[in-house]
């Protein structure tokens, strides 16, 4: 009786999974067939099955469209993300690993301040982040879009529970009274241990500047400096005026999904023995 | 870079303390100050979201050594351009000149954003090169304004499938009481006469502007705004006769579903802008040569009428340092036989000037429409339309309130005609609370 009844809990929960899992996958399904086809048969054939495969032709006419400013501008997006997450992630960890580690007046404040940051979206922050950027003369860099995506308030509530529950006090103690400075100790134990978690934060921080929009929208002029996203949405807004682009458009958002992915599966491992390190304690 | 974006905070700053008074009068004075040419070597900005302009401008830029125009681009103007030109406005440093579509301009005349150049001479020289109409919709229809200079324009005329017509022996409609009969025999036939687009919303404008709607005017001191003329109701009326009858189709524009229904003749006309001519090339490569182009259907028999759906101006921004020579470059941008050539080449921007229509590529036959020489139609529809439609200050919400009641209307809830209404108290609402005047 009851193994029939757990027998069907496991069925029914089987199928709520698959039934999320085949409505997520379908567009990108749509999107893998959609980019494999040419031109004319895009609109013609059905859209979720393969038509003549055009696939390589249509990466080689979007690598050479524009003296091939989509390379550009995945070299962009791998620029301001890769950089910025790594900073980020850098900071959010010292950040974090204090708060979490050294006794100091105001210490609670200025983790609820922190915690604060984390409710206020991204996309409210723009358009005060360009006055003050017009205010100093740099929009339209490089800087206007890397600077402000370093920071990362969830990362450092993350690593304020990372660096709680897998660097005991004892060790820093022991560290301290072999002589290590804070800074050693940081870098060569607390780090080490904290690391897992930190995978994770580079992770959600990759993710979100990866896909970050409106900000290098409201900061960029200069197409030679626009991330991935942003090109692929202007060429698109252009569609009515260049149908040709829409297949471009397409392709393009296929191979700027590849970095998400290959990030994932390279730190998937770690990214989960690091969700395991949060849950046990 | 910090101390001369002081300087032009500043003189942003005077600007407005110059013209906050009187309005027109005013502006026009300062304008005339304004445009005088600078000395030394110039360098001008220019935001424009045409596909290839850069190209365009290089041409410029090699032969104008002491004026070099640097390109900054960005989407579309209601996908986010025109907003980050409010914000670089409120922040003082907007770009010398930008890119503005006609229905647009008046959104930045009322924020005063845009310099007059009714005062520079090889401005008001120009005039007579660009359509009349087209002139009109960068004046505003007043003799004391010039908000910026006309490039591209996007008359309207009629696109049908030649062979289909022929096939079912059904005539050509010239007059739109007989494009509704034909639309009962095409239905006959298995297909819709075309497809009505519940978001166009200035496909729609194009076709009241045909007909004879007026939907905004200004005296230079009010705004009127009447959606529901006698006109624009007649057009109205006459869709919203032909989706109650399931005459035409409601699929969505611009999606895949909508460029099937044209490749595969489901849909047989679209009464669509000259620029049309290149998004059924492309959506609907199947039907590659069984297109041709009339003049759009007439109101009454006889009548020689058509209407605009599109079209763009290089408006330059009150902020700008040398107005007078980004006036030049404008005028080259947008006169001259190099540039046009090109604007049309790499982005099929059709010139909103007279000589533009004789430009080699507007006169030869297109393959796709079996060799008709398509444009010589949207050559004398352009000079047919009426110099008087004149565009809202808030156009953006003007056409997301009516494309909401318009869908709604597609989907059998209330009428085109009640949705126009509604847009004009919600439009004349945002006005009010925008403090900008408006008529009652």
């Amino acid at each position: 009786m009851r193994s029939r009844e757990s027998l069907f809990g496991r069925t029914a929960a089987m199928l709520v999974m698959g039934v999320f899992a085949f409505y997520i996958l379908l567009p990108v399904w749509w999107l893998v067939v959609a980019a494999t086809k040419d031109r004319a048969q895009f609109t013609g054939t059905n859209p979720l099955w393969f038509a003549d495969f055009a696939f390589v032709d249509n990466i080689r006419e979007l690598l050479t469209y524009r003296d091939g400013v989509f390379l550009r501008w995945m070299g962009n997006s791998i620029a301001y993300t890769g950089g910025a997450a790594l900073c980020g992630t850098l900071l959010a960890a010292m950040c974090g690993y204090a708060l979490s580690k050294y006794r100091f007046p105001g210490r609670e404040t200025l983790f609820n301040i922190v915690l604060g940051g984390v409710l206020v979206p991204a996309t409210a922050l723009a358009l005060p982040l360009f006055l003050i950027f017009s205010y100093i003369g740099a929009t339209n860099t490089f800087w206007a879009v890397f600077l402000p995506s370093i920071v990362n308030p969830f990362g450092v509530y993350l690593a304020q529970i990372y660096a709680g529950a897998s660097v005991p006090d004892e060790l820093l103690e022991a560290a301290r009274i072999d002589g290590a400075g804070e800074v050693r100790t940081f870098f060569t134990v607390s780090s080490r241990l904290m690391f897992p978690g930190l995978v994770t934060i580079f992770l959600f921080h990759f993710v979100a500047v990866w896909n970050s929009f409106l900000l290098p929208l409201i900061m960029l002029g200069d197409e030679r400096l626009f991330p991935v996203t942003l090109g692929l949405y202007t060429w698109n807004t252009q569609v009515n005026q260049l149908p040709e682009l829409r297949g471009l458009v397409l392709v393009g958002s296929l191979l700027s999904i590849a970095p998400l992915i290959v990030a994932f599966l390279l730190l998937q491992r770690f990214w989960r023995n690091g969700l395991g390190t949060g849950a046990i304690k | 870079m910090k101390r001369s974006v002081g300087i032009v905070l500043t003189s942003v700053l005077a600007l407005a303390g110059c013209s906050s008074g009187g309005d027109d009068a005013a502006s026009g004075d300062t304008a005339t100050s304004a445009c005088a040419p600078s000395t030394g070597q110039v360098e001008l900005t220019f935001t424009s979201w045409i596909p290839g302009i850069e190209e365009v401008v290089k041409v410029w830029n090699d032969k104008n050594p002491n004026i070099q125009v640097k390109v900054q681009t960005g989407p579309n103007g209601n996908g986010g351009t025109y907003q980050n030109f409010f914000n670089q406005l409120k922040a003082g440093n907007a770009p010398d000149l930008g890119q503005i579509e006609y229905d647009t301009l008046p959104s930045f005349r009322v924020q005063d954003g845009l310099a007059n150049l009714a005062a520079c001479d090889i401005v008001t020289g120009a005039k007579d090169k660009f359509v009349d109409w087209t002139w009109n919709q960068v004046t505003f229809g007043r003799q004391d304004s010039v908000y910026g200079i006309p490039q591209d324009a996007g008359p309207m005329a009629l696109f049908y499938r030649a062979d289909l017509f022929k096939q079912n022996n059904i005539a050509v409609p010239t007059t739109w009481a007989e494009y509704a009969t034909a639309a009962e025999k095409v239905k006959a036939a298995g297909g819709y006469i075309t497809n009505f687009s519940q978001s166009d919303v200035n496909q729609f404008a194009g076709l009241a502007w045909q007909a004879g709607g007026r939907w905004f005017g200004n005296d230079g001191s009010q705004w009127t705004v009447d959606f529901s003329d006698a006109k624009t109701t007649q057009v109205a009326d006459y869709w919203q006769d032909l989706i109650g009858r399931k005459l035409v189709s409601t699929v969505p524009p611009w999606t895949t579903e909508w460029d099937n229904a044209y490749n595969t003749g489901q849909a047989w006309t679209w009464v669509s802008a000259v620029w049309g001519a290149n998004s059924i090339a492309t959506g609907a490569p199947t039907t590659k040569g069984k297109w041709a182009v009339a003049p759009m259907p007439q109101w009454n028999a006889g009548d020689k009428s058509a209407g605009n759906w599109g079209g763009s101006s290089t408006a330059i921004f009150k902020s700008s340092k040398h107005p007078y020579e980004a006036a030049q470059f404008a005028l080259w941008l947008n006169t001259s036989d190099e540039a046009l050539t090109l604007l049309n080449q790499k982005a099929n921007l059709y010139p909103a000037t007279k000589a533009g229509a004789t430009l080699p590529a507007l006169t030869t036959g297109v393959d796709f429409y079996g060799g008709q020489k398509i444009y010589e139609v949207f050559a004398e529809a352009s000079a047919q339309v009426s110099p008087d439609f004149v565009w809202g200050p808030l156009m953006t919400k003007t056409y997301a309130d009516t494309a909401d009641g318009f869908k709604a209307a597609v989907s059998g809830q209330g009428t085109l005609a009640e949705a126009l209404k509604t847009a004009q108290s919600s439009t004349v609402q945002a006005m009010k609370s925008q403090a900008i005047p408006v008529k009652e």
